[in-house]
This record gives C-alpha cells, structure tokens and sequence, in this order.
C-alpha cells in the first residue's frame, strides 16, 4: 500500500469524525445562530451514559440509543434554562454561557464516572477490510462512521431545505420578530435546534469515543477541528461541514504523514486562511459577502 | 454597549490632563497598596495587572470595534517569546524588552490583522481559535529556538539597588506591571476619545454606514487589530516574567477563552470591564483550589469541584449580569442618578444601549 | 456507583503504593547523629510544633487529569494512616495538593501560591516534566525542599542547580538502557522502531534505548505531540519500515491509540512499553471493550515492559499486601513521612535535604535502591523488565538491573526489603 494511500484513508475516517462534529455546530448554528462551545462536552456526557448504560448489561444497540435519546433531552434543557433567558444579550454573552458548561460538564462527568480514561466499544470491528491479500486502513466501523455521517448530512438537507417545519427553523433562527408576527412559535422552534443539534453531537460522540477512547476533555479537540471544518465548508451548509470536516481530516493527514505530527495544527491553519481569504464565508456558502 | 465606558469614565475625564491625574491617582494608590501586602498577595497585583492590559486590548477589539478573537493568547505568546529569547543570552533592561516585544507583536499583528479584515463573526472566530491552537505547536516544532513543551526559563528581575537589598522581587515586579497597565490604560482612554476612537465605533455600529461617512472600514479594523496585539505582546511580555516560563501549554486555547470570559464578564466595551474581569480571572479560581486537598469528599469529586464551581459561576454570571460587572454598576448608578433627580431620568433608553458588537445578521 | 469506581480502584491501589513508598523510603534509620528527644518546636517554615505541612502541584483536572489525578488522593490517604498513628514526632501532616491542570503557567502560579501563602515546609511529589521544569529553579531559589518529583526526567538530578530538588522513579534514560538491553538479549534479529512522545519523556528514552541498540540501526523513529490524537501516519510509517518490534515511550491514552491503530493497519509487532504507557488498568479497561473481537484478537499479549515496583497484583508480596490495607481503610484521603525521622525532632530545611543526603535509606517497597547522595539526586536507580500476558495480567522477568545515564548497566544483587509493622516507619 502506497503511503499515498494510507494517509488519504487516514484522512477519510478522521475527516468523517470532525464533519460529524461540524455537522452538530451547522444545525446549532441555522437554528439559532449561535457557536455552541459547550457541544463537544455535551457530547461527551451522552457517550459516558451509553458506556454507563453498556456497564450496566444493556445491549450496545439500546445504548446507542440511549446516547441519541438523552443527547435530545440535554439539548432542550441546556436550551429552555441557560439559553432562554440570554436571548435577547449580546450574542457573546451565549459564547460565556457555553464556555461555562463546558468547564461544568467537564468537572461534572468525572465526578459521576470517575476520571479515567475508558475504552468505549464500537458498533463493528475496527480491523481493516481485506482486499486480496492486502489490508487497508479503512474498516467496516469507518464505513459505518461515514455512512451515519452522510445520512445525517441528507437528513438535515432535506429538513431544511424540503420541509415546512425546516422552513420555520430557519425563520425563528434569521428574524423571531417576524417569524413570530407570522405565528410561528418560535421558543418551540429554538428548543427543537437545540434538541437536534444535540442529538447529532450525542451521535458523533458515540461515532469518535471508540477510536478516540473516553476521557472528560476527548472531544475538545474535535471541536476545534470540527468548527474549523464548519467554518471551512460555510457555517450555513450542512454539505459544506461534511466537506469542510474531510478536507480537515485528509489536510491534516497528509501533513502530519508528509511534515511531521507536530506541524498538523499549523497546517490546519494556513489551510483555513487560504480558503476564508478567497471565500471568507466558507467554501459552500451561498450568502453575498457583506463586506464593504 | 458603546455607553457602558461612557457614564463613569465621563465623569472623572474629559481630557488628556483627567486622565493623567486620574492615572497617577490610582498609580501612587496601588504602589501604595503593594507595601502593604504580602509577597503572594504581590504576586496576584501582578497577574491581575497582566491580564488587565491584554483584556483592555481585546475589549478595544471585541467591544468596541466588533471583531471577535478567540486567538489572543497566541499573540500573548508572540509577546512572551519575544521576551524569552531576548533574555535567553543578554541581561536587558526592562522597559527595552516590553517596548521590543510590544513592537514584535505590533508587526506580526499586522499580518494578522489584515486577514482579520476580510472576516466576519464567526467566521473570524474560527480564524483566530485555529491560531490559538497552532501557533504553540510552532514552539514545539523549532525545539532548538524555543525550548520545546518544556518551553524557556526566564530569569526574574531584579529590584534595582537603590530599593535596598532586602525589598521583595515580587514587589518590584507588581511595579513593572503596574505601571506598564497604567501607561496602556491612559494611552486607550485617549485613543478612545480621538477621531480613531469614534471611527472604531462607527465601524462596529454599521459598516456601510461608516464607509459612505469616509471612514476606509479595512484600515480602521486593521488598526484595531494592531493595536490589541501590541497590548497582548506587553501583557505577554510582562506574563514571561511572571510565571518564570514561557511554555507552549500556557498559551493554548484555555488562556485565549480567559480573557474572552474576562471582557464579558467584566463588561464588554470598557476599559474598566477589562480590569473587573481580570480581578475575577485572577481570585475566583483561588478562592477555591484548596479545596481538593481539605474537603472531605471522594476525590473524584473534590479534584473536580473548583472547576465546576468555576464553571458554574460563568453560567450564573451570564444569567444575572448579562452586561457585566461594569454593565451593572453603571445600570445601578443610572438608575440611582434617576431616582435622586441628578439626571433626567425617564426614557433614558439609550444611555446603556446594548448593541452587539460580532451580531452579523 | 461501586460498578462505575471499578475501573479505578486497582489503579488507585497502584498509586497509593508509589507515594507511599516516598515516605517510607526516606525514613531510613532514625538513629543517625540528630537530634530525636526533647520537645516540638517551630523549627521551619511549614512547621509548628503540632503539623507539618506539605505542597504540591497536581494534574486533577484537565487532559492529563485521567490516570494522574488519583495520584495526590492516594499519597494523602496514607498520611491520614500515619496521623491516625501518631503522626511524626506527635506531628499530623498536612498534604495541600493544588491542581494545575498540566499547565505549566499555573504549576507556577500554584507553587507560589503554597511557598508564599500557604507556607509548606517542603514540595512533595509534584507531578510532570513541563510542569515541574517551570518551578524548579523558583522552588530552589527559595531554598524550599523539593522531594520525589513525579517524573522521570533526570533533570531533576542536578546537585550543583538544584541543591534541594530529589527525583524519584528511575529516569527515563536509565528505563530506555534496561529495555534495549532486554530487545539485544531476547528480541535479537529483529526489526526495531520507536513511537515516542516529542518531549523530555520520549526523548530521554530515546537517549538510553540508543545508547543499547545503536542509533543507525533503528528502522523508522516516530513521535506524536499529545495534543494531537491523529496517530494513523506514524504508525502507518512504522508498519512500512517493517519494524517487528516497536518501543513505545507514550502516556497510557498514547498506548492504547497506537495498540488500537495497528490493529486496525494489522500491524502486529511486539510492543515494549516504558513503564509510565504500561498503566494496566488503562490496557486492561481496552481489552475488555473491544473483547469481542472488534479488534482483531487480543491487543496486549506478548507486550513487554518494565516496573520499579511490586507489580499490583502480586499478592505474595508484602508492601502490596500492606498498601492494599491502608487503601481499603482510608479510601477518600490519604498520606505522607519520615525523611523526618532522620532528620530529628526539629529539623530545619536545610538539615532535612542534608540527612536525605546522608542517610542510607531502605529501598521500602523499590525493587532497586535510591540514588541519594550529596553528588546524586536520582531517585529509584533501575528497573526490572516484564511481560503482559493475553489477559492482562503482569509477570516480572530476569533480573533487577540498575545503572545511571552514562555508566553500565549492572545487575541488582540486593534483596527487597520488607515493610515495617503496621507501615509505619
């Protein structure tokens, strides 16, 4: 296997993890226009009450569950009591807001499930598909990631852009004044971005954990890396964060394999620069620059 | 949240000359203050002044003229590294490595701040966070120049002689710090006040209106920019001395969001929210770091507990301030002013008007 | 809640055993030319005539908080056993550990914060190589103890520097000689590559395994930042240059990346580990999620390491058997010790680093001795190799061996100590 080829495939099952984590910050940020900091952590707290729910003899399957049932839940309640009530301050202030429940989250789930770092079990094997007699980097559990990533990627394109209640999320989110004279209720619309968003974060946690292992700070770097994608791909496109996500994953690949590991990060960002300077509203974003 | 400065700092200074006196006032009391207490409670003056300065330079950024870093810690890092190297070999007066490491950070924000231009919001958030998390990693890489993870040692200053030999080092560096925040203080509140000031505003308020003003929109950011990073350049070349070290895991994306939460909590636009926030930055979080060791809990909870509390209080601050402690206080006072007839009070509306300085509607 | 703490208690256990040998290994004998009648006084900073008080700084929370932050915990469970047995000399010690989140800004904020307000006698056990680097020369310039730093890099050997910094398990360079001294005996012939951590730890190693094995001879060299989780390329680099053996100085969480990134290339070499990425618990917690046959078989047989100390499971010795009993009794607070007794009834802190000089200490639960004298602050001097079998369980091999960063490497012929009644010294 040429080392090409390695690196791409190395690329393509890190890409898809970041894209699903930018997918999450995409639908946060069409529902309610805001960065939600706190999404990786949020995360993070659904995946460790899957591995409680595994600890305890429940089957992977209904602990997958789990994850995406008690990630919508988290997501309407972060929303509804910490949200809510900032909606009408600067939008910096919700910025603090999840900063703080990040740090929150991150000392509230050691507390619950002890500190150490815990392997999380994948859905299938994580060994490499045969082709011939030669084995690639990519396996069955990576498809699976990409899969689920692209599916949801088509879910949410389709709500968005197909759907009535799409239309109304979109609405609440750009002018609530308006959207509100139109009767939309818009508190319902704000709770349900939140509720989804977290539930696509809670899917991404369950996706990354068993490649990344299970610790409280496990996904603060794939929030980095997933809101570079984000913002890469365009924040208002969910083809651009999947898009955005992989260019992220094979970016920092083939410098990593080419450069050197320690080079990636720089890499990411000479990369970002390039792309916002001649598109500063990311690669797939369809608004007309504001700019003067 | 253009007027949360306005009100106090209205009353004390309309000139230069006010806030010379203003500055030399609250100099003469925190030197004062600083033979007063301990080497620990020094050392803390310091931090506070530190962080004070790099918080009014993201505030002049963030509040005033609206682009939001989530970067500043690295150019902080720039600052301190300048400083690092410079003493790595020479033993340099003091006033000369702040002024050079001001000037490293000034160029390099430069470039930055060009970028910085084209960029909106999030956007731009995404930009700068992406440089809080590389530009550490370039410390890591040049091993040879800049000392790897285990970054640069810095030597301490050394009181002059004058002071007598036993006058504390922590003392004398409160000073440096003291003095470098006040100097940085009275030049933003001047600048603030001059046409630049008014066309940093103008900008945040609405570009296109700013632009059909005459205002050349790109410069006016890019000079904000240059601006803030000078400010984090002094406050990381002040921060070197500080800590004795200069390592790439005190500059990542933890310090960046610090001085973010500083400016808001603080009070977003002022320069007096800058040093509120630092005073939070500073003490909230040794309030309770001896927890861990004393409170008779698991410890899975007790090591956990000052970071949850901290968290907490971020959240809670977030619900109950929304604008800050200088938000606050000026709100209090206003309404104070309103009730014993000092100022006409009723539908004073825009006297605290709230606009949002990274909105981008 | 029993369920979810599992996973930690064995390691727990471990650690308790490493901190409280630092206390039990300085006590040394008594005897020696101080002081031990008369009464209490205020002898030091830090130091009154009913407590002792000691700090450190600790990664409790934050990316290093996981496998580390049990650490400070466990050493202060055991002085809580000895103050519940009279303390020393009639003193209860005070441990005040302060997180810094393995941030060295705040290991120096934190320290100053214990030196200049909380007023500790001595630093004990301050854990990390960045961290640590960013206090030494302040600690030593203000004449404060430094004791059994939680690292391995032999910077803290330095008498002429940091007259008053003592190391404490065997650095890494030391570790790095012993094991490429096993692969040259046992694993001749063969491929060999190494996955490093870029920093002091990995580099440090990288200096003794080189040292054995010859640095021209060395298949492919690969690194990895710990900020960066990405380790696909290099393993993928090691898997191309055909290395059938792969030493690995990384954290715990670095280990089971690698282990879980060849499985998935399978790229099965040999893995020799240093003793800080062969945390058990950790490769033990992996096996089981990925036990049925996710990963391609089991990932930690024919695994190879090294230890200083009595492996956690073995129940035939002693000190484990000893620790296993403080810990179950004291399981939320803990302990520290008696370089005090050598150092008299009274000690000051210069007299303290003196009579940690000049006593000859015991090896306490150590398999090798310690290094102290008034030329040589290394900590535990060698390592003994061991093998992980299929099931995780730990098995020393072949002889104690010891040696220092430039000498040769020579085999311990002492015998291991057994512990004091009841623990305490």
């Amino acid at each position: 296997m040429s080392r090409f080829f390695v690196l791409s495939l190395n690329g393509l099952t890190q890409g898809a993890i970041y894209a699903a984590m930018a997918l999450a910050l995409v639908m946060i940020w069409r529902a309610t226009q805001v960065i939600n900091f706190a999404q990786g952590a949020m995360a993070m707290f659904t995946t460790y009450l899957a591995l409680f729910a595994i600890d305890h003899g429940v089957p992977y399957w209904l602990a997958f569950l789990v994850a995406l049932s008690s990630g919508l839940i988290l997501g309407a309640i972060v929303e509804r009591v910490i949200v809510r009530p900032v909606e009408s301050a600067p939008p910096l202030n919700v910025v603090i807001l999840t900063l703080g429940l990040l740090l929150f989250l991150e000392a509230l789930a050691p507390m619950l499930f002890g500190g150490q770092i815990r392997s999380f079990p994948p859905a299938f094997s994580i060994v490499g598909l045969h082709f011939g007699n030669s084995q690639v980097a990519f396996s069955p559990f990576d498809a699976f990631t990409l899969g689920s990533v692209l599916a949801v990627m088509v879910l949410l394109l389709v709500l968005f852009q197909k759907t009535d209640l799409g239309l109304r999320m979109r609405a609440a989110a750009f002018n609530p004044d308006v959207s509100r004279l139109l009767g939309i209720r818009v508190g319902r619309m704000l709770t349900l971005g939140w509720s989804l968003a977290s539930l696509v974060g809670a899917l991404a946690g369950v996706l990354i954990a068993p490649s990344l292992l299970l610790y409280p700070t496990f996904m603060d770097q794939v929030l980095v890396f997933g809101f570079t994608g984000a913002v890469l791909g365009g924040l208002d496109s969910a083809v651009g964060a999947v898009v955005g996500g992989l260019l992220m994953g094979f970016a920092l690949s083939y410098v990593g394999g080419y450069l050197g590991s320690d080079l990636e990060t720089v890499g990411a960002l000479v990369i970002l620069i390039a792309v916002l300077m001649v598109r500063p509203r990311g690669l797939f974003s369809r608004h007309r620059l504001r700019q003067a | 949240m253009v007027a949360v400065h306005s009100r106090l700092d209205r009353l004390a200074s309309r000139t230069l000359g006010g806030h010379l006196l203003l500055a030399l006032g609250a100099a003469v009391l925190l030197l004062l203050l600083s033979t007063q207490i301990g080497a620990y409670d020094n050392y803390n003056l310091t931090a506070v002044a530190i962080f004070a300065v790099a918080a009014a330079g993201l505030n002049l950024l963030t509040g005033l003229n609206g682009q939001l870093s989530l970067g500043h810690g690295a150019l902080m890092a720039i600052g301190a590294y300048t400083a690092s190297l410079l003493l790595k070999d020479h033993e340099l007066p003091v006033v000369l490595v702040l002024l050079l490491s001001v000037l490293s950070t000034g160029l390099i924000g430069i470039v930055f701040g060009y970028a910085a231009a084209r960029l909106r919001g999030p956007y731009l958030a995404g930009a700068t966070l992406t440089l809080a998390v590389a530009l550490p990693q370039v410390a890591t890489r040049y091993k040879s120049i800049f000392g790897g993870e285990s970054g640069l040692t810095v030597p301490p200053t050394t009181p002059p002689a004058w002071l007598g030999p036993d006058f504390p080092p922590e003392r004398w560096l409160a000073w440096i710090a003291v003095a470098a925040a006040v100097v940085t203080f009275v030049l933003l509140a001047n600048l603030l006040r001059s046409s630049a000031g008014r066309a940093f505003r103008a900008v945040r308020d609405n570009e296109a209106a700013a632009a059909l003003a005459g205002i050349d929109v790109a410069r006016t950011q890019v000079l904000a920019f240059v601006i803030s990073a000078a400010c984090a350049g002094l406050a990381g070349a002040l921060f070197a001395y500080w800590s004795g070290v200069t390592a790439p895991a005190g500059f990542g994306v933890t310090l960046s969001l610090q001085l973010v939460t500083a400016i808001v909590i603080g009070g977003l636009g002022s320069l007096a929210g800058a040093v509120w926030g630092s005073l939070v930055l500073v003490f909230v979080p040794s309030l309770t770091s001896g927890m861990a060791s004393t409170l008779n809990v698991p410890s899975a909870i007790a090591n956990n507990l000052p970071l949850a509390i901290y968290g907490g209080i971020l959240v809670i601050a977030m619900l109950v301030a929304p604008h800050g402690i200088q938000g606050t206080l000026t709100r209090i006072l206003t309404i104070g002013r309103a009730r014993w007839g000092h100022t006409p009070a009723g539908g004073q509306k825009g006297v605290v008007d709230w606009d949002d300085p990274a909105s981008d509607p | 809640m029993k369920s979810l703490m599992d996973g930690s208690a064995s390691r727990i256990r471990g650690i308790a055993i490493v901190c409280a040998a630092g206390l039990l290994a300085a006590c040394g004998n008594p005897s020696s030319s101080n002081n031990t009648s008369g009464t209490n006084t205020a002898s030091a900073p830090g130091i009154t005539a009913t407590t002792i008080t000691i700090g450190s700084t600790q990664p409790l929370t934050g990316p290093a908080a996981p496998g580390y932050s049990e650490i400070a915990p466990a050493s202060n469970a055991y002085f809580q056993y000895l103050n519940a047995h009279g303390g020393i000399f009639g003193r209860k010690i005070t441990y005040q550990y302060l997180d810094d989140g393995y941030n060295p800004t705040n290991t120096a904020s934190q320290t100053r914060k214990l030196i200049l307000e909380t007023k500790v006698f001595a630093m004990f056990s301050s854990l990390g190589t960045p961290t640590h680097l960013a206090v030494v020369d302040y600690i030593n310039s203000e004449k404060v103890p430094d004791l059994f730093v939680s690292s391995g890099c032999n910077c803290w050997n330095d008498v002429s520097k940091y007259p008053n910094t003592f190391g404490w398990q065997p650095d890494y360079t030391i570790e790095g000689k012993i094991l490429g001294q096993y692969i040259t005996q046992s694993l001749s012939g063969k491929k060999v590559g190494y996955f490093y951590q870029n920093d002091e730890f990995g580099l440090d190693g990288v200096k003794g395994l080189d040292a054995q094995l010859g640095a021209s001879s060395i298949a492919s060299r690969q690194n990895y930042v710990p900020t960066n989780t990405n380790v696909g390329p290099q393993i993928a680099a090691l898997q191309a240059s055909g290395a059938q053996v792969v030493v690995s100085f990384t954290i715990p969480a670095f280990t089971a990346l690698a282990l879980l990134t060849a499985a998935k290339l399978g790229y099965h070499p040999i893995w020799v580990v240093s003793n800080v990425g062969s945390d058990i618990t950790t490769l033990t917690g992996l096996l089981k999620a990925f036990s049925k046959g996710a990963a391609g078989g089991q990932l930690l047989g024919g695994m190879v390491t090294d230890a200083y100390l009595p492996l956690v499971g073995d129940s035939s010795n002693p000190w484990i058997t000893l620790f296993k009993g403080i810990h179950d009794q004291y399981i939320s607070t803990l302990p520290w010790d008696e370089a005090f007794k050598a150092a008299g009834r009274n000690p000051t802190r210069s007299s303290f680093v003196k009579s940690l000089e000049s006593t000859k200490l015991s090896n306490g639960p150590a398999l090798a001795p310690f290094g102290y004298s008034s030329s040589n602050h290394l900590g535990v001097l060698g390592v003994q190799v061991a093998t992980i079998g299929a099931d995780g369980t730990e098995t020393t091999t072949g002889p104690v061996y010891t040696s220092s960063d430039s000498g040769p490497i020579s085999q311990y012929g002492g015998s291991a100590s057994s512990p004091p009644a009841n623990g305490i010294p």
